[in-house]
């Protein structure tokens, strides 16, 4: 393969796409097609066929078009209309709309502040190209940054860019990329491992599945890339068992990639080999830690090891070892292509680009979103998410999952990056939030989120495994009217133990959603525990008894 | 080559002290009659860093660090014993009080435990949490031993044994978080297991009751811990 190659198949590509002057893209990605988007695509094409258009209108399935509460999401080009929840029956009428005006009781508002204030770099494709073919990621520049980093760039020049962009890691601790991929490149050793950490568990998250499912060859081609730079030629996705869809399209990915040879032996005619692998996680959530997640690549439990050493040092099999969130490989290949200075320009001081996040909770616009670093959380939720169902209040948006923490409504206009959330309490997290109103009980929701920390302890040390009990039982004792004040100080002194004491993240950070609950809310636990009244209404008062 | 020396110094508790880069701070602690508690670290086998008894504080470091893990550095001052740590590890030791149901009057091991015998040194004399009592088995299915999981910790230094030193791999964790607990093969009886050598090495290191051998009364179970660091002595020579 060689760059005249993949121009000529971006060419062919672009000539096939070019021949069709109406462009039907219905959205395949898991929220929809729960929907049935699958039946409404199939539905499409017998339409076109049936009317015998098919030389000038195309249906394709493409990636998540970001409304997932609107499902099934249809984008018609070149107009750029999207339509919600379309039906079967609705397919004649938009085809009619082809040539016309838009379907009005179909279509969103084109300035709709959903799609008008966010900034797509990792999203890019979204919506635009079938996942499950490669040239149509090749035409729109797709592993033009691999060529460009493997015929152009030394590994250092490759990391210094990424250094220089400011690219924080997107699980959520924000460690830096260019610092950890050049303590991987300095390591020595023959072997060294790529491992691309999919293993996305929060409650309430879905951004790493939706890039998966929607655009999985920006995933691969930037653990390539991340491998010419440290020296590795194996790279591993531990993606959990429970996301079938984004599975199959991997697999589905890896072998054209293959195929084409911008991955195995002599990629683009040189010396570099990278060959990708996928291992499924079982349903640990533990397993999104890095050292657990070695030790399930590996073959043994999914316990956690102290660190240090770090993976960067001593990771897969004892060897050098890179590991990345999805999120952070998707932005590497758009890095390299459009410079660091580019990507630097998005976000603030710090935390430099953008974030997908996964809206979900009471918000009106469920779905999934990309902005820009330091953009306000009041942008987020009441212009981007559209507010809060109506007759209701907004009370608080959690962050960061089980481990991260709820930031109200006075916090609402802070800039959102990695630094600000900590200072409130919470974490960025992967980019789960869910948003809470005048019905949720934030006892109730803290308890909720320790109940998901004990079932997914995975009991190695102490404060972790016997803490979450201890808090999980109180927690259930005020919220069934039998607390008593010096539960309070007890569940005060384990958030404590537990953070200052756990082996992994997961026990460090268990205790964030209680803590900020505490914080912020105290009052609706002093009502659970003097008054016996849960100000929401949403916990049995009288249900008495041991759970 | 020039051989590098490669001793480092530090402070632990207000001492200086030396040691090798490849030593932990709960060595380097120990050889200078230091004292760090902890529960599953044993002589002779690998660290596991879970019971979270050892931690200390080090100076620099905002985050606790276990001792047992952590190699020591040059210019490192470590602090074993502040009231902010002795805290912890008594939250830490009560917490291990209610997991399980640790009746020590009723215990092959009284007297000669070492989960009570922390609880005695540390100072515990009070367990502030509910006792969640649960439900636990015991099997007492194999000819000789006795596995009792009311008095586990889940130190899984008897599986480390097994599968380090006797390399038979009998023994097992399943399960997650507080419903772990340690297994048998493939949770079969012990009596019925077909990889274990009956050698015994498991119930001498477990520091508590949970792992005894049969026909013990109260308090009878001393444990026989000597032969480990002589194995490992003697395959280090060999």
């Amino acid at each position: 393969m060689v760059l005249e190659e993949l121009q000529e198949i971006a060419k062919i590509e672009n000539e096939r796409q070019g021949q069709f002057e109406h462009t039907i893209n219905v959205c395949v990605a898991a929220g929809c097609l729960s929907c049935g988007s699958q039946e409404l695509l199939d539905a499409f094409k017998r339409e076109i066929d049936k009317r015998g258009i098919e030389k000038w209108c195309n249906a394709k399935g493409v990636g998540c078009l970001g409304l997932c509460t609107a499902g099934p999401l249809v984008s018609v080009e070149p107009s750029s209309t999207i339509y919600k929840a379309v039906t079967v029956s609705d397919v004649p009428e938009i085809i009619d709309a082809l040539t016309g005006s838009p379907v009005s009781r179909l279509a969103c508002s084109s300035d709709m502040s959903f799609f008008k204030k966010q900034q797509k770099i990792v999203l890019e494709n979204f919506g635009a190209i079938d996942p499950e073919r490669i040239e149509e990621y090749i035409a729109r520049r797709g592993y033009e940054s691999l060529f460009a980093a493997l015929r152009d760039m030394t590994p250092s020049s490759v990391i210094e860019r990424i250094v220089k962009s400011g690219l924080r890691g997107r699980g959520g601790g924000g460690y830096p990329t260019g610092l950890k991929w050049t303590t991987v490149m300095k390591a020595s050793g023959p072997q060294k491992y790529v491992i691309c950490n999919a293993d996305e568990g929060d409650p309430g998250a879905f951004m790493d599945r939706s890039v998966l499912e929607s655009d999985p060859h920006r995933v691969l081609e930037g653990m390539a890339i991340a491998g010419y730079a440290v020296g590795a030629d194996k790279g591993f996705i531990y993606v959990r068992a429970e996301y079938p869809l984004a599975i199959k399209r991997l697999k589905k990915a890896i072998a054209q990639a293959e195929q084409l040879g911008v991955l195995g032996r002599g990629i683009f005619n040189t010396t570099f080999n990278f060959e990708i692998k996928l291992r499924l996680g079982a349903g640990a959530f533990v397993c999104g830690e890095e050292t657990a997640l070695i030790a399930s690549i590996e073959g043994s439990r999914g316990n956690p090891r102290p660190r240090p050493p770090y993976p960067a040092e001593h990771g897969l099999w004892g060897c050098p070892t890179l590991i990345n969130n999805v999120e952070t490989f998707a932005n590497v290949p758009t890095i390299i292509r459009n410079g660091s200075d580019w990507f630097a320009g998005f976000g603030t001081e710090k935390s430099r680009g953008t974030k997908v996040f996964a809206l979900a909770g009471r918000i009106n616009n469920t779905g999934l979103i990309e902005v820009a670093m330091g953009t306000t959380l009041r942008d987020i939720v009441f212009d981007i998410g559209g507010g809060i169902p109506e007759g209701s209040k907004f009370k608080a948006v959690q962050t960061g999952g089980p481990s991260g923490g709820c930031i109200t409504e006075e916090h609402l206009d802070i800039a959102v990056d990695y630094d600000s959330l900590t200072k409130l309490g919470s974490i960025m997290g992967s980019g789960g939030m869910i948003v809470m109103d005048s019905t949720s009980c934030m006892v109730d929701v803290a308890k909720f989120f320790v109940e998901f920390c004990m079932t997914e302890s995975c009991g190695k040390c102490v404060p972790c495994r016997d803490g979450s009990a201890q808090m999980y039982h109180l927690l259930n004792k005020i919220t069934r009217g039998q607390g008593r004040m010096q539960d309070i100080h007890l569940l005060e002194k384990l958030c404590d133990l537990i953070k200052n004491t756990s082996l992994c993240g997961l026990g460090m950070t268990m205790p964030n959603p209680v803590m900020s609950t505490m914080h912020y809310f105290k009052d609706e636990y002093l009502a659970h525990v003097i008054d016996k009244a849960c100000p929401a209404g949403v916990c049995n008062m009288k249900s008495g008894g041991r759970q | 080559m020039k051989k590098v020396s490669q001793i480092q110094t530090l402070v632990i508790d207000g001492k200086e002290v030396g040691g090798r880069h490849d030593e932990t701070i709960l060595q380097v602690a120990r050889e200078n009659d230091i004292f760090i508690p902890t529960l599953c670290h044993l002589d002779g086998l690998t660290e596991y860093g879970g019971c979270r008894m050892c931690i200390v504080e080090i100076k620099g470091m905002p985050r606790l660090t276990p001792s047992c893990t952590t190699l020591i550095r040059e210019g490192m001052v470590v602090t074993t014993n502040s009231e902010r740590i002795m805290e912890y590890r008594r939250g830490i030791l009560a917490l291990l009080f209610t997991e399980r149901n640790h009746i020590c009057s009723a215990c092959v091991s009284n007297g000669h435990c070492e989960l009570q015998g922390l609880a005695l040194k540390l100072g515990l004399t009070h367990v502030e949490f509910p006792y969640i009592f649960p439900k636990m088995p015991v099997d007492a299915t194999h000819d000789r031993f006795i596995a009792d999981h009311n008095r586990c910790v889940l130190c899984s230094r008897c599986v480390r044994v097994c599968h380090e030193v006797e390399g038979a791999h009998t023994k097992d964790i399943m399960g997650r978080g507080i419903t772990a607990r340690i297994i048998t093969d493939l949770m079969q009886d012990w009596g019925e297991s077909k990889t274990c050598t009956g050698c015994g090495k498991c119930v001498h290191v477990c520091p508590t009751g949970a792992l005894t051998e049969k026909g013990k009364s109260v308090a009878e179970m001393e444990k026989r811990r000597q032969f480990l660091p002589y194995l490992k002595l003697m395959r280090e020579r060999s």
